[in-house]
């Protein structure tokens, strides 16, 4: 299986973006630009938020681009908002396997079981407004795990974290998501955050390039992007 | 997102406001039918709310700025007690005044003391004396809106650079928020009834609402009613029009608490124009707090089932309203929520005059005054529950649609997990909102009630016709307890565990 974005082009109020893209089940793919590049953009045109104004995604052989976002095989974190306040953390990951107002006692195991997994044993009964930013990020992960959706959007879900909490939170996403055999795109601006991936896309100016290993991109960068890191 | 139940609730309020307002014109037939009388009573009901509303606004200008620059201790209490006229029974306002200003009251006493002729309260000067004492406070709460909107590094720049911050910020502002602000309290002047049906009356101060009123229930000419109604519904839908010309600020809006720090204005002028606009609020609560007190034990029986029959249709009125709004502002689309603001351009009288046309020849009218003014109290509280809950389910949508949409969640489970939980603070203000204008209403009951059906605030007119001055009272404290109960009752609901 493999997420594939053939001749994408997206339009949103004067803003064009181009994008073509082949990956294969487990990637960990960074999406490395600039602000207003156009990086959300992309996420969002595979998660179903944003229409195409030309192009198709595939995942294999199925056509997904005209699915509404519940219905394609996409979880996303977003920057922020990613728990709801008013449920309490474990009712917020069991939410990836019941809408029933109490959750089975299956599900309430199994929400358990994947807090334990990122790290947040013991902690269902808290509500998300007294974790700490990290730990609020864990508990949207362990969401995540249990929604059971092979491919996996991180819009700069951790952008709120200090660099090494940051850091330990790709390697986290990597080591659990990875394992359970997903595809993940993750938004950056930093080549450090970038350098965690298998490949990085670059994102400039409306255009984002095919996946290049990340040593090639970030040791031998080409001209915007040079620029933009600074090189 | 589920549409039916919006598109069939906007439909409900569409037939419920057209089959009346079709009533109104296929028994009219015009404005031919108008006579002297008639023609007099457009007049001073458009020459009432001007006045009233020039010096509402013109009174409501000092106050807002006093409340904008100043911090002191109770400040916060009255900015509430500003929002109070909402919730108040206007019967109940309207009898505290006549304590204040009535021909025994306080200030006819200091004038006779000082060897003055009495003042009357009864006519246009009453009339427009209680409009005034309504929407003054409305007019602050909305003009607050407009200092509050001036950024607070302006004033930092205009003191930095000697600036009057008159001439610099507010000039321009009030330019823009006034006419709105007028609009708004011309709009409620022309439409209040109770406070003509009490304090009004006679060549002189007879309002259009007040000679529906009369044409139902005195003469009988339901032809002439509906001519009236027609003058009064054209009043209405011109006053509408310019509303939705103006930039109208929020009066129901919240952080209104919030100061800017300025360095001009002299304090003391601040703090008695802030004090005589207290007292001015104040003192006729007061007043039918002291004397409605001793008034409990004088009231005769009926009294008590009266409030039990206001209890009731406050909660019918509150369920229906509540459920219309939410299944309007769930709805997503605009159009629902246009049909909802619809009311605010009618008056009861009007609608219950159609309502009246269509009944009478099926039912007897004073067999469904209950259910009647339950679906009207539910209709004209509509456009404040729409109000307040789109901003609080759009905000919700905003913040947690994207993440409900990856999460498949719709129909009855977003409601339920993302809808409900997210509006409930704001749905119990609105139906704390909805049932306490239910509670204090006086207007399509006088239309429809004989003996038997009677709701509190029209068993307290009665009594203040019988001239029982001290039950009327009584009943008026036992009004203002049920209407700030049911309110603080729903409003304390909603924010019962909602602060996540």
């Amino acid at each position: 299986m493999a997420l594939e974005l053939e001749h994408v082009n997206i339009a949103l109020d004067g803003f064009e973006l181009c994008a073509d893209l082949k990956v294969g089940t487990g990637g960990f793919i960074a999406l490395l630009g600039p602000s207003g590049a156009g990086k959300s953009t992309v996420l969002n045109a595979v998660a179903g938020f944003v229409p195409l104004a030309s192009g198709a995604i595939r995942w294999g052989d199925a056509r997904i681009d005209h699915l509404p976002p519940g219905d394609r095989p996409v979880a996303t974190l977003f920057q922020d908002n990613n728990l709801f306040p008013h449920l309490n953390v474990a009712r917020n990951v069991a939410l990836a396997l019941t809408t029933r107002a109490r959750p089975s006692k299956d599900d309430t195991r199994r929400a358990e079981e994947a807090l334990s997994r990122v790290g947040l044993s013991g902690m269902g009964a808290r509500m998300p407004g007294t974790l700490s930013g990290g730990q609020q990020s864990r508990a949207a992960l362990a969401r995540v795990l249990l929604q059971n959706k092979p491919l996996v959007m991180l819009d700069e879900p951790f952008s709120a974290l200090g660099p090494g909490q940051r850091q330990e939170m790709l390697a986290l996403c990597r080591e659990v998501l990875g394992g359970a055999g997903r595809t993940v795109l993750f938004v950056s601006h930093d080549p450090v955050d970038a350098a965690q991936a298998d490949a990085i896309c670059v994102v400039i100016d409306g255009t984002m390039s095919p996946p290049r290993p990340v040593t090639d991109v970030l040791d031998a960068p080409s001209g915007p992007l040079r620029a933009y890191l600074g090189k | 997102m589920a549409r039916r139940p919006g598109s069939i609730a906007a439909l409900f309020v569409l037939s419920l406001i057209a089959v009346p307002i079709g009533a109104v014109i296929w028994t009219a037939g015009g404005i031919a039918g108008l006579n002297a009388a008639d023609w007099a009573a457009f007049r001073f009901t458009v020459w009432q709310a001007l006045v009233s509303a020039a010096l509402s606004v013109g009174l409501a200008i000092p106050v807002a700025r006093a409340l904008a620059r100043r911090r002191f201790r109770g400040r916060s209490a009255l900015i509430t007690l500003l929002g109070a006229p909402f919730v108040l029974p206007v019967i109940v306002a309207v009898m505290g005044l006549l304590a204040i200003f009535g021909r025994s009251g306080l200030v006819n006493t200091v004038i006779g003391v000082l060897g003055l002729p009495p003042m009357t309260i009864y006519g246009p000067q009453g009339v427009i004396l209680a409009h005034v004492f309504f929407n003054l406070p409305l007019a602050v709460r909305m003009l607050l809106h407009g200092w509050l909107a001036i950024p607070a590094e302006r004033f930092r720049v205009a003191a930095q650079l000697g600036q009057p911050v008159g001439r610099l910020l507010e000039k321009s502002m009030l330019r823009r928020t006034v006419p709105g602000v007028l609009a708004v309290v011309f709009l409620v002047c022309t439409t209040s009834f109770a406070v003509a049906l009490i304090l009004g009356g006679g060549p002189r101060a007879t309002t259009l609402e007040l000679a529906i009123y009369q044409a139902v229930r005195f003469d009988f000419d339901l032809g002439g009613a509906a001519t009236l109604a027609l003058v009064q519904l054209g009043i209405c839908v011109l006053a509408m029009a310019a509303l939705l010309l103006t930039d109208v600020p929020d009066a129901l809006g919240a952080g209104l608490d919030r100061t800017v720090d300025r360095w001009d204005g002299s304090t003391v002028r601040d703090a008695a124009v802030l004090g005589l606009a207290a007292m001015f609020l104040l003192l006729p609560l007061l007043a039918i707090l002291q004397s409605g007190l001793t008034g409990l034990e004088r009231m005769p029986v009926s009294v008590y089932a009266a409030a039990g029959r206001s209890i009731l249709v406050a909660l019918a009125s509150m369920t229906l309203c509540m459920g219309l709004a939410i299944a309007i502002v769930t709805h997503g689309r605009t159009w629902p929520r246009i049909v909802a603001t619809l009311p605010l351009s009618l008056t009861a009288l009007v609608l219950g005059t159609g309502l009246f046309i269509v009944v009478f020849p099926m039912l007897r009218p004073s067999s469904v005054a209950l259910p009647v003014t339950a679906l009207m109290n539910a209709l004209f509280a509509l456009p404040f529950a729409v109000r307040i809950l789109s901003a609080a389910r759009d905000d919700a949508e905003a913040q947690f649609g994207r993440l409900a949409d990856g999460l498949a969640l719709k129909g009855w489970a977003r409601m339920r997990l993302l809808i409900l939980p997210r509006i409930r603070r704001p749905l119990g203000f609105a139906a704390g909102l909805a049932a306490a204008l239910s509670m204090g209403d006086l207007g399509v009951i006088t239309l429809f009630a004989s003996g038997g059906q009677e709701t509190l605030p029209l068993a307290m007119f009665r009594l203040m016709a019988a001239y029982q001055t001290e039950a009327a009272a009584g009943a008026a404290v036992l009004l203002v307890a049920l209407s700030l109960g049911v309110f603080w009752l729903f409003d304390r609901g909603g924010r019962v565990g909602a602060g996540t």
